[in-house]
């Protein structure tokens, strides 16, 4: 009863705020509202008992992706007028699209959706996080080292695609400043401080 | 007592409701309990604050605003003078900015610093949520931080303030990987995400078991950690020596520039309160928590929490100590310390335990 009620309440946020990331004229409030329904989400799967996919998706996505999202849209200069130009023409593709992720969607979970079951409820002393680690690590180990290496190699592409050294550039190479001596910078100078008369 | 209490709700308002009231009840009183003396040292911390980097530049300090007039009371008053100033002040809202995130965002900062105290444990089985994944909480929390800092520097609309922002942004994504890579070492040699588990785990082992548990703990096995996570929390905390997000002399208050009375007082008090934050998890992480550092009769007679007190005393100390001794780094030197130095050293150090771990030697067992 208490739980269903909470579980509405999250839903009807979740939902508000999803709607509100499209809506939103402001790229940065659409942003904002997107850390929101990310928010809620997890609080949902709190709810469901999965505790470390819940407290993963705030430690992931609110405190690290989405914080990057924002410094990106913070600085972009956006002009509503250009970006309203082309949304009737793009429309019909969008509603394509949108219609075949939710049918997707839909299908995946619909066989549940008539007898979901309810999460068994464990001992106090169960933990989700060393049952999901001890399948990554043993039973999913292959799945889990490709996946990886898969995100090693994107993380070097991306650093390599981005990597222009401009023939101007000026750096500093830390190494050598540390090697400084101070012969190299100082000289002493001896001169008397009155001239003889 | 506690009993007669639940048996009292129960008889009142039936065995559904009885036991959940009674849970709330007790539950806003603990909350109490842990917040208001938090309030109280942040404000006795700036205090502090200002005594001790007095005393290391040979200065006072503040030393005139007292009590009733009782001279040897002298400078104790100054937080109540500051606060009740703070709270006088007119709440200025720029005409450009966007009100409603502009007084969001110091409510956001402050938020997530007051509720990462949840799991806090503050002797053993005295936590308010002792729950398994209590370690991942704190890091999901902590990591929140920086949407105050951002937030407020986006909707003051001013280029200071948003230049702070950004510095903000990047500096505490990239120390929070450090962060979390040094706690990873921590879980593995405890085994468990419990902070209650992690404290008490300290507790055992070879010097231990002589009556030598300083020696237990894990900043001994685990050094290099202990310092990437402090130096980490630091930059955090955007404290100095990397206090670039505001730093005065290029950006005048950074984020914070826009910010008067009231709203500025919660900017401060939530950045005191991430200080005290911080210096407790080193604690519990790495300086056994409530534990005594010898077994002896009168180490065993002082109260665990008093243990806690004191190296949190201790450790929010250096803080200050690092404020008062080092210059304000250079932002290419910050973020080549943490991506450059703190993440190779860390991942290099999960290896060397866990490779620790498998030898006979280990000392976690």
């Amino acid at each position: 009863m208490f739980e269903s009620i909470v579980f509405y309440a999250f839903g009807l946020i979740l939902l508000v705020s999803a709607l509100c990331v499209i809506t939103a004229r402001n790229p940065v409030h659409a942003a904002l509202f997107l850390v929101l329904a990310f928010f809620t989400a997890s609080a949902i799967w709190l709810l469901l008992r999965a505790e470390f996919l819940a407290i993963t998706l705030v430690l992931v996505y609110v405190g690290a992706v989405m914080v990057l999202f924002l410094f990106v849209v913070m600085m972009l200069d956006i002009n509503l007028e250009r970006l309203r130009e082309g949304f009737w023409r793009n429309l019909p593709a969008a509603l394509v699209v949108g219609g075949l992720m939710a049918f997707e969607m839909v299908s995946v979970l619909a066989y549940r959706v008539y007898g979901m079951p309810r999460p068994n409820d464990q001992p106090l002393s169960y933990s989700n996080t060393k049952e999901l680690g001890r399948l990554l690590y043993t039973d999913y180990v292959y799945a889990f080292e490709i996946a990886a290496v898969i995100l090693l190699v994107a993380i070097i592409a991306a650093i390599a695609l981005t990597l222009r050294r401009r023939k101007d550039a000026r750096g500093q190479d830390p190494s050598q400043q540390a090697r400084v001596r101070r012969e190299d910078r100082v000289r002493l100078v001896t001169m008397p401080s009155e001239k003889d008369a | 007592m506690l009993e007669a209490l639940l048996a009292y709700a129960e008889f009142k308002l039936g065995p559904t409701w009885g036991p959940a009231a009674y849970e709330l009840v007790t539950d806003l009183v603990f909350i109490i309990a842990i917040v208001v003396p938090l309030m109280l040292s942040v404000a006795y911390l700036t205090l502090w604050e200002r005594k001790l980097i007095g005393w290391m530049q040979i200065r006072l300090g503040p030393n005139v605003t007292t009590f009733f007039g009782i001279r040897w009371l002298g400078g104790l008053a100054q937080p109540v003078a500051d606060g009740i100033k703070l709270l006088f002040k007119e709440v200025i809202l720029p005409a450009n900015a966007n009100k409603f995130l502009f007084i969001l965002a110091p409510i956001a900062m402050l938020i997530p610093a007051l509720a990462a105290w949840a799991v806090i444990p503050f002797a053993p089985d005295v936590v308010l949520a002792d729950i398994n994944a209590g370690l991942l909480y704190v890091m999901a929390l902590t990591s929140m931080g920086v949407y105050g800092v951002i937030i407020a520097g986006w909707a003051s609309n001013s280029k200071y303030a948003f230049l702070g922002a950004m510095r903000s942004a990047a500096q505490m994504v990239s120390y929070e990987l450090a962060m979390g890579f040094a706690l990873v070492v921590v879980l593995m040699v405890s085994g468990s995400l419990n902070l209650s588990d992690i404290v008490a785990g300290q507790g055992k082992g070879r010097f231990a078991e002589i009556g030598l548990g300083v020696l237990s703990w894990n900043w001994l096995p685990l050094a290099p950690m202990l310092v990437v996570y402090f130096v980490s929390g630091v930059a955090e905390t955007n404290r100095a020596p990397f206090d670039v997000v505001e730093g005065e002399s290029e950006i005048v208050a950074g984020h914070m520039v826009e910010y008067s009375g009231m709203t500025f007082a919660l900017f401060f008090l939530a950045e005191y309160m991430n200080m005290i934050l911080i210096a407790t998890l080193t604690v519990v992480m790495f300086f056994g928590g409530w534990l005594a550092p010898i077994d002896s009769a009168l180490t065993n007679a002082i109260p665990p929490a008093l243990w806690l007190l004191g190296k949190i005393f201790l450790t929010v100390s250096l803080f200050l100590w690092f404020r008062a001794t080092f210059p304000r780094y250079r932002y290419d030197q910050i973020m080549r310390l943490g991506w450059k130095v703190f993440i190779p050293l860390t991942l290099v150090w999960i290896v060397v335990i866990g490779a620790w771990m498998q030898t006979p030697w280990s000392l976690w067992r």
